[in-house]
């Protein structure tokens, strides 16, 4: 089941105009800052299908920047994101893709600095709930139903066992799991789907780990 | 866990409860929070919805386009005449719709109801329904619940977005909640809840997607009026004991695969139905300075 909770439903809280085009957007700009975890000197945004037609009608553009700059759907400083994206000294460039996607609602995302750029494809499935179908050149299957923890990392042994210790020390349970390389030896990302939300204590800890890059969590 | 309306109704009559009673319990469940903690949450979207209404029946809202704005607070003096021919709370729910959907036009803070196009239906049927049955707050909280287990499995089940299914998959999904949530609060059985939904959604089905300019006013605003009327009167043929001859679980089946069929025109791309009609085009113009299409 896509949705199993009724405030997938009954919600969520939003700035209008559109829960998939404007809440979800946002929140697939959040994603994006929360995996690249500092503000970016510059956001790439591609547009495609229904996106690309309507995003200027449905605030996609304040929206997505919005949640770059790390608001929640009903945070009202998302109407004015352009501008204080500008003032904060994050180039924003923005382009509508003719090319057709799986879902008709898809933007493309590349934020980053001088010191590195993260690159993610986000859908918004409606009602404001979003999947991220690729991230840095992998392939996810990022469902949206369970809070889930992404985990960049070396492609070495032991990564996995690592990260399945500390997640049973707290006595987290793994729903779903996916672990995919570029190439063998380099970058990996593990998808953790969990039970649960995680506390930042137990994020920090896997980030303590040698052989993770990073760690992020996406929340209900 | 309910999957469809059928196994929701079931639930409902083999435990002698409410609709909404099923749906905070499979909540409390899935989640681990309290009876509390979901009532409260749920407390605070119904706080939005009230404002928002609130908003659009008092003050002047206007879009930043300028296509939407002030029909809420309009058909509420009109009200006040005295001259209504549908019945004043008819009209007070078509206003607190058209208010809730003009506030979320104008990028006002509402509540996705199941979402933001179709906010008006659910608060604007129960805001007007307000002053006639004086439910409690716990009774009007309850009523977002059994609108929510509707809206459930039509999102599980089809889906609740116009890009993939069109308006029916909205404003259609939204009345059919409404229709059934007006039936629990109006102290009509489960199944009768499930009979409003069937006869509003199938009064739904087929509807497009096809916003002017891109944006979710024209014809948004006034389709969330048509949604709420709707829901009042298939709440009240299922009260009155009428059944719909297509079961419920399969006319929201019948929505799903008119979505599939439907072109990509008619789901929310601007580029079919009203958004395609001269003065729409004529709008867009307008607004963007250049069509869209033409860019």
């Amino acid at each position: 089941m896509k949705y199993k909770s009724v405030f997938d439903i009954i919600g969520p809280i939003m700035i209008g105009p559109s829960s998939s085009h404007t809440a979800g957007a946002a929140r697939i700009g959040r994603v994006a800052r929360h995996l690249f975890g500092r503000k970016p000197d510059f956001a790439k945004i591609s547009f495609y299908g229904s996106f690309a037609k309507t995003y200027k009608g449905h605030g996609t553009d304040v929206a997505i920047v919005g949640g770059i700059l790390d608001y929640d759907t009903f945070d009202t400083r998302i109407v004015e994101a352009l501008t204080i994206a500008k003032q904060e000294g994050i180039k924003v460039t923005m382009t509508e893709e003719d090319a057709v996607t799986d879902h008709p609602n898809t933007a493309r995302v590349i934020i980053g600095d001088s010191e590195g750029q993260i690159e993610l494809v986000g859908i918004s499935i409606g009602g404001g709930k979003i999947e991220i179908t690729e991230l840095n050149g992998f392939e996810l299957r990022l469902s949206g139903n369970h809070p889930a923890l992404l985990i960049v990392h070396n492609d070495k042994y032991g990564a996995i066992a690592g990260v399945a210790n500390i997640l049973a020390k707290h006595e987290i349970n793994i729903g779903h799991m996916e672990v995919s390389r570029k190439e063998k030896g380099k970058e990996a990302l593990m998808v953790i789907e969990i039970d649960q939300n995680v506390d930042d204590v137990i994020t920090d800890e896997l980030s303590t780990l040698p052989i993770v890059q990073k760690v992020v969590k996406i929340h209900d | 866990m309910f999957r469809n309306v059928a196994e929701l109704v079931e639930l409902a009559d083999s435990r002698k409860c409410k609709i909404s009673e099923i749906m905070i319990e499979q909540e409390m469940e899935v989640t681990g929070r309290s009876r509390e903690e979901v009532f409260a949450f749920m407390d605070r979207n119904l706080t939005v919805m009230e404002e928002a209404v609130e908003r659009g029946i008092t003050e002047d809202v206007k879009s930043h386009s300028g296509l939407t704005g002030g029909d809420g607070k309009l058909l509420q003096a009109y009200i006040k005449t005295g001259k209504s021919l549908s019945g004043d709370l008819m009209l007070d729910a078509v206003s607190k719709a058209m208010a809730t959907n003009e506030v979320n036009a104008a990028m006002g803070t509402i509540c996705a109801t199941p979402t933001a196009g179709s906010a008006g239906v659910v608060p604007g049927t129960l805001f007007a329904l307000k002053g006639k049955l004086n439910p409690t707050r716990d009774q009007m909280i309850e009523y977002l619940f059994a609108s929510g287990a509707f809206g459930f499995v039509v999102a599980n089940n089809a889906s609740i977005s116009g890009a993939a299914g069109g308006c029916q998959a909205e404003v259609g999904s939204a009345t059919g909640m409404a229709a059934a949530a007006i039936v629990e609060l109006a102290g009509g059985t489960p199944s009768q809840s499930a009979e409003a939904f069937a006869i509003a959604l199938k009064n739904m089905l087929g509807l497009v997607c096809d916003p002017v300019a891109g944006l979710v006013e024209v014809p948004c605003v006034k389709r969330n009026a048509m949604g709420a009327s709707n829901a009042i009167v298939a709440a009240d043929m299922a009260l009155a004991g009428i059944v719909s001859r297509i079961p419920c679980d399969e006319v929201i089946d019948a929505m799903y695969k008119i979505g599939l069929t439907m072109p990509s025109a008619l789901r929310e791309t601007a580029q079919g139905g009203l958004a395609a009609t001269p003065t729409g085009r004529e709008l867009e113009a307008k607004i963007f300075g250049i069509p869209l299409n033409k860019k």
